[in-house]
């Protein structure tokens, strides 16, 4: 209980870090206008909350359930897995019955598709290849590319509009952030990380390794599914909000381990979602407003989070 | 001896003749009429070489990587030498917006050729024993290329030229008068077949390349520019075409062994061959409109690549 105890300092530092880089980027220059600006503001954090806590949250149970912690969903193809699926679904149903679907509906079905899919391979992979970490990942990359490549051909297959819906779908914008989908998508994220957080306690006994955890009770394979199936969710959530992000979970989560001066998961599934959504806002201010580029962050955080992927395999840190 | 090697190649040549037949007679426009011949000579012809030569070099390219970095995992698109080359490009295009051909093929060649020696060195850095870290090592940096690509292409208004380099390589634009750069692929990967037998001892080892009389930093500077410049005309004239330098050699030498004297000149030819069915699959798909050749590769290369890695015991 002690660190649970001790986790309200950082935990509480960062918190309120970002409650003031949150008012900054808000009201910061408002302006004459502030009525048509405010609105697209708090859009736009809004949905830079919900990323921030699907990636972290996301990359945290990943990283517990393939016993790795250099791992993010998104490194393994996760989210090509649902490119792949938006795809097939403007295959099946048309570029304009996609999008004439109803938003809860259409995402209701992507996820419960997702949900089964990513169980049936990644499920397979994690459990087939945790003898060979550097395979399994291999394997992961590769799946990713392949089914991105997939997404392409089929997207191709198609005409132009669906090829224009696809491309749209894996590019990395923030600022693309999808008004209609942000309601639906927060009420999915914090259902998500709020079923997270309530496995918690659980998470931390299957981090001891499987034969520890079922030894002690946990039904082990169960919990594994189950946090996979959450993985699935916010990665869908994530990429249908704006795009592929690979490594920003990966720095995060990094960050936010010794920040959380706990091996527990409740501190640090905290942690990592305020560092998360701190980065993405104080990034954004910094490059929206003072940089004046608009699609630089995600590709400095890529770019970043990649070198930062290179210097732990290097230093051979992958187990 | 002879015959049994000769056999392969002939096999190779004899297949390859109905396919570059198939690629001269695919297309929209009709030959039996008066522009016939002119249509053969302008677009098809050229068409047709340029893939094959492609083909040829990129498989050639893929064998020499394997052999500097001792892992039959990686090819010049997944160790960033691909991205290194576009960025190359991209610099020169800011810098010398006026620049002809010639500067723009050096720079991507340098290009290439720095991201191929980053790669090398990260890679020393690795623990030998964990062969399937290098590949995954590539990709990353490939990954991180092509993300300061992508970046300086936003920032620049030259997004387009960038995704055609880096996500779309095809043949459709080639006609006479802008292929002819493949040549010096083609030229680059003959080099290779000359000195196949120093870069088969180069893949044994340092050690046994010295005991055995070889300079195996001389080796490795050679493969390293035959890579870079292969790598460098591709991507300035068709782009990306990924896993072809992967997937070709890997099959050749399950069937023929590690001889490269022997099997360079087959892979060559297999390499060509592989590009001019996919890109008549590319032709034939949604006929009379056009998938690049690339779109078809990655699903294929790609599912070769995992048969790869779950076919072989996990460290040879």
């Amino acid at each position: 209980m002690t660190s649970v105890g001790r986790l309200p300092w950082p935990g509480l530092w960062l918190m309120l870090a970002l409650l003031m880089v949150g008012a900054v980027y808000l009201l910061a220059g408002l302006g004459p206008r502030a009525d048509v600006v405010l609105p697209l503001r708090a859009t736009r954090l809004a949905g830079m909350v919900v990323l921030g806590v699907a990636i972290a949250v996301a990359t945290v149970l990943f990283q517990t359930v393939s016993r790795n912690r250099i791992l993010t969903p998104q490194i393994m193809g996760v989210d090509a897995l649902y490119i792949l699926l938006q795809t097939g679904l403007v295959l099946v149903l048309g570029p304009v019955g996609f999008a004439t679907l109803p938003v809860a509906g259409k995402f209701t079905l992507e996820l419960v598709v997702m949900v089964l899919a990513a169980l049936a391979l990644f499920g397979t992979l994690l459990g087939r290849g945790s003898q060979d970490v550097a395979r399994m990942i291999l394997t992961g990359v590769i799946l990713g590319i392949l089914l991105r490549s997939l997404a392409n051909l089929i997207a191709r297959l198609m005409d132009p509009n669906a090829f224009a819906v696809v491309q749209a779908e894996s590019v990395v914008s923030l600022t693309r952030l999808d008004a209609g989908l942000l309601p639906f998508a927060a009420g999915v994220t914090g259902l998500a990380a709020g079923l997270a957080v309530w496995l918690a306690p659980r998470l931390d006994v299957a981090a001891l390794g499987r034969e520890t955890a079922v030894a002690l009770g946990l039904r082990h394979d169960g919990l594994v599914m189950l946090a996979l199936a959450l993985v699935a969710v916010l990665v869908a959530v994530a990429t249908a909000l704006v795009g592929p992000l690979t490594f920003l979970g990966l720095i995060v989560v990094a960050l936010a381990r010794p920040l959380a001066g706990s091996a527990r998961h409740l501190p640090l599934l905290i942690t990592a979602s305020v560092l998360a959504v701190l980065m993405l806002v104080a990034g954004q201010l910094v490059f929206e407003r003072v940089q004046r580029l608009q699609s630089a962050l995600p590709a400095v955080l890529e770019g970043a989070g990649g070198v930062a992927f290179l210097w732990l395999l290097l230093k051979g840190r992958i187990r | 001896m002879i015959v049994l090697r000769a056999r392969p190649l002939v096999l190779m040549v004899l297949a390859l003749i109905p396919l570059a037949l198939a690629s001269l007679l695919i297309g929209v426009a009709d030959l039996s009429g008066a522009q016939g011949g002119l249509i053969l000579s302008i677009s098809r012809w050229p068409r047709t070489l340029a893939v094959m030569l492609t083909g040829a070099a990129l498989a050639v390219a893929g064998v020499v990587m394997q052999e500097l970095v001792r892992n039959r995992f990686v090819e010049p698109g997944t160790t960033g030498t691909g991205e290194a080359a576009a960025l190359g490009l991209l610099l020169a295009t800011l810098a010398f917006p006026e620049a002809g051909i010639g500067t723009r093929m050096i720079a991507a060649s340098l290009g290439g050729l720095a991201g191929t020696a980053v790669f090398l060195s990260l890679i020393r850095h690795l623990p030998p024993q964990e062969v399937l870290l290098i590949p995954l090592t590539g990709l990353i940096w490939s990954g991180v290329l092509g993300a300061v690509v992508l970046h300086i292409g936003w920032q620049t208004d030259l997004i387009q030229l960038v995704g055609i380099w880096l996500m779309t390589g095809e043949f459709s634009g080639v006609i006479a008068g802008r292929y002819e750069l493949l040549w010096i692929a083609g030229l680059a990967a003959g080099l290779a077949l000359f000195a196949a037998d120093r870069l088969a001892i180069l893949g044994l080892g340092d050690g046994v390349a010295r005991g055995l009389g070889l300079n195996p930093e001389a080796v490795m500077r050679l493969g390293l520019v035959i890579v870079a410049v292969v790598t460098a005309m591709v991507m300035a004239t068709v782009g990306m075409i990924p896993f072809l330098g992967l997937v070709v050699p890997n099959i050749v030498s399950r069937v023929m062994g590690d001889n490269l004297r022997a099997s360079l000149p087959v892979t060559a030819l297999a390499g060509a061959g592989l590009l001019l069915i996919c890109d008549i699959i590319g032709r034939l798909l949604i006929f009379p409109y056009e998938l690049p050749v690339s779109t078809v590769l990655g699903v294929l290369g790609a599912g070769v690549f995992l048969w790869l890695l779950w076919r072989r015991p996990g460290h040879d």
